[in-house]
């Protein structure tokens, strides 16, 4: 018999809310169809999380059940030549390069961090620098095990006709639970990228290094100083790497510093953003040139500092994360960092990429070809909700769309116009199974 | 000749596994002990896949009778690198007051049948004359406080065995040795009913990482984190008028 535990301690990366679930932990594959159907019994329905990196409310369930997969965690088969890796769901992005490294082998996808679960990598259909290559990370996955509330254990492959794959990749844990998953790995030299900082200082210029450096480079990403005004707008850092030949495969050190505690709230106003900015683009172009680069620091720079998302204080922050299409795309950035620009508030994280030609696998997937905008807001309650609202707006005339794992707010319309495939997914999704994302965008 | 075996008692706690894990990335050869094979299998299979050569031995560990022949028999005649004791549980303290029944049956798991395997051990580390004992008790043994001291007077007497258990081999073993180590709070299924989280609170991965450094290391007895030395000595330093008024 599986008890369950109710706690107000589980709160996503954003920590806007902090709601109260009924928790169960399963860590034994016996455990996991029990602690399913004590978490679906009760009132407020069942979501499956892993490592809670998601920053808004898909991660969540108030008043309802959490499945936490964490401690589900086991390899269950590799094979050392085609590099093709099976493992349990609650195994984490980090466990799992600190395992294939050394042999040679590599995730096809990370995103920003690696405290995310393999379920929760699958179930956000995760994106990272290499998206113009590599797609999005469900395009790696070759069969996944999905328990439904029913008890039935379902092993899923792409295509394999009832759609219940497309659905589950990108699906928000709302299909069932990812019990374990079969990955293909890529091959690596070592642990060491080549990687290239190059300023640019207006969108126009942004755009032209994307398109150049699609071709030349494995990994892109921008950093853009989201509160530059005037002639200033638009100006940032690209960041452009491949992987280097050199064999050595150190391995990435555990987190040193964490944040001990909330920083008092404030302590990011518009004066300490806007100067941060301004101090972080005059460093890095100081500093731009070519530099090896560890994996490390090139992937997850926010990860050295355990619990980062403290420094916002109790009130917590919003992330606000869009991909504009390609012909609206140079003009609805431009407009989106003018609205912030305007409103003062912003944050010291505006990453700016271009999403390459790949199709996502997911009914629900969030990347498509386009550019795509990533910031964080501290939450300052009805004026950030508000600016939201006018950057939604933008969004939604260019044609984009909003990340779900990084939202907490928008309306059940906005979602609907960003994703045309949301009534072919909702057929899927388990009737036993709710988050608040899903509360509110149901269709 | 086969390879030298760790043998892990216990091997399904959360601190064991991660323990294992660590052994699996050294290409070690392991004996799982434990009472549900099936749980045995699902981390034997991932241990293996790490890197280890894995045998999984069902067992009633509360049962310590031919302990002795036991520990050989899953040795399988190769020497011994290392028997780690991990098994125990959690004692409900209010119960174990009114139910002495359950107290004894948690006194039996807890300290008497763990002190007969570390007996057992001992006795085949000393006639092989190296290999290590290493026995995990817990800082509610440092001093007996109303919340739990069922559970840490087990934990302190197997302690004090354990301690003897290492005196006697430093001056017979050879370079055979004992460790008893003392974690805090650690993050496992054991404690998932208690609120979790805070500096106090250890992951088991880096309580393993301090086990298996201990393990190769000299000193008998090791906290787990370290601070918890310093924590444990101003516990034990409160007077009495002091430490009653608490509801530790």
């Amino acid at each position: 018999m599986i008890e369950l535990q109710t706690t107000d301690r589980l709160t996503s990366w954003g920590r806007v809310l902090r709601p109260t679930h009924r928790v169960a932990r399963p860590h034994w594959r016996d455990e996991l169809a029990p602690a399913l159907r004590a978490a679906a019994a009760g009132p407020g329905r069942a979501l499956p999380v892993g490592l809670s990196r998601s920053y808004g409310d898909s991660g969540l369930n108030p008043d309802g059940a959490l499945v936490v997969m964490t401690g589900l965690d086991r390899i269950r088969a590799f094979d050392a030549e085609a590099g093709v890796l099976r493992a349990d769901a609650g195994l984490s992005l980090d466990a799992l390069i600190r395992f294939a490294l050394p042999r040679g082998w590599f995730p096809p996808v990370l995103p920003g961090t690696r405290f995310v679960t393999l379920g929760g990598a699958i179930a956000n259909d995760v994106h990272g620098k290499n998206h113009h290559r590599a797609g999005t990370f469900g395009r790696h996955v070759r069969r996944l095990g999905l328990l439904r509330s029913d008890g039935t254990m379902q092993e899923l492959a792409p295509g394999d006709g009832a759609g219940l794959f497309e659905a589950t990749v990108g699906g928000l844990g709302l299909t069932g639970v990812i019990a374990w998953a079969e990955i293909q790995l890529s091959p690596v030299a070592g642990a060491w990228l080549d990687s290239e900082d190059v300023v640019f200082h207006c969108l126009d210029d942004f755009f032209a290094l994307a398109d150049e450096s699609e071709a030349s480079h494995a990994y892109t990403v921008a950093w853009v100083d989201c509160l530059a005004a005037g002639r200033a707008l638009g100006r940032g850092v690209f960041s452009r790497a491949n992987p280097s030949a050199d064999p050595d495969r150190k391995l990435h050190e555990p987190p040193r510093l964490a944040a001990p505690l909330d920083a008092p709230a404030g302590l990011l106003n518009r004066f300490t953003l806007r100067n941060f900015n301004r101090a972080y683009f005059t460093l890095k172009a100081l500093r731009q040139g070519r530099r090896r680069a560890h994996y490390g620091g090139f992937f997850f720079p926010l990860d050295a500092i355990g619990a980062w998302n403290r420094i916002y204080g109790r009130p917590g922050f919003f992330q606000y994360q869009c991909v504009l299409p390609p012909e609206a795309a140079r003009a609805g950035a431009a407009e989106l960092l003018s609205q912030i620009t305007r409103s003062g508030q912003g944050s010291f994280l505006a990453v700016l990429k271009t999403f390459g030609a790949p199709p996502s696998p997911g009914l629900l997937s969030f990347p498509m070809k386009g550019a795509t905008l990533a910031l964080d807001f501290p939450n300052r309650g009805q004026e950030t909700l508000d600016l939201l609202a006018r950057l939604d707006d933008v969004v939604r005339e260019a044609g984009g769309r909003l990340y779900p794992a990084k939202d907490g707010r928008i309306s059940a319309a906005m979602f609907a116009a960003g994703y045309p495939r949301l009534a072919e997914f909702a057929r899927h999704v388990d009737p036993h199974f709710a988050s608040g994302f899903w509360r509110r965008v149901a269709p | 000749m086969s390879a030298e075996k760790v043998i892990i008692l216990g091997a399904a706690s959360a601190m064991a596994e991660a323990l294992a894990r660590i052994y699996a990335a050294e290409g070690a050869s392991l004996v799982l002990v434990g009472r549900r094979p099936e749980r045995l299998e699902e981390m034997a299979a991932d241990l293996c896949v790490r890197g280890a050569t894995v045998e999984i031995a069902p067992a009633d560990l509360d049962q310590a009778d031919g302990a002795a022949e036991r520990l050989s028999a899953w040795s399988g005649g190769a020497p011994i690198a290392a028997v780690h004791l991990f098994y125990g549980v959690l004692t409900d303290q209010p119960r174990a007051e009114a139910d002495l029944g359950y107290a004894q049956a948690t006194l039996t798991t807890n300290f008497t049948s763990a002190a007969l395997w570390s007996l057992a051990a001992a006795n085949l580390l000393e006639a092989q004359r190296r290999g290590v004992l290493v026995v995990v008790g817990s800082v509610a043994g440092d001093r007996g406080r109303q919340s739990n001291y069922v559970y840490g007077a087990a934990k302190a007497g197997l302690g004090a065995l354990v301690q003897g258990i290492a005196h006697r081999l430093a001056l017979r073993g050879g370079a055979a040795h004992a460790v008893l180590v003392r974690p805090g709070f650690v993050d496992t299924p054991m404690t998932d009913h208690l609120p979790k989280g805070g500096p106090l609170w250890a992951s088991p991965e880096a309580v393993a990482r301090r086990i298996r450094k201990a393990a190769d290391g000299k000193a008998p007895v090791v906290y787990a984190p370290a601070f918890w030395q310093l924590i444990m000595l101003v516990i034990r330093l409160l007077p009495a008028p002091i430490f009653h008024r608490r509801p530790l």
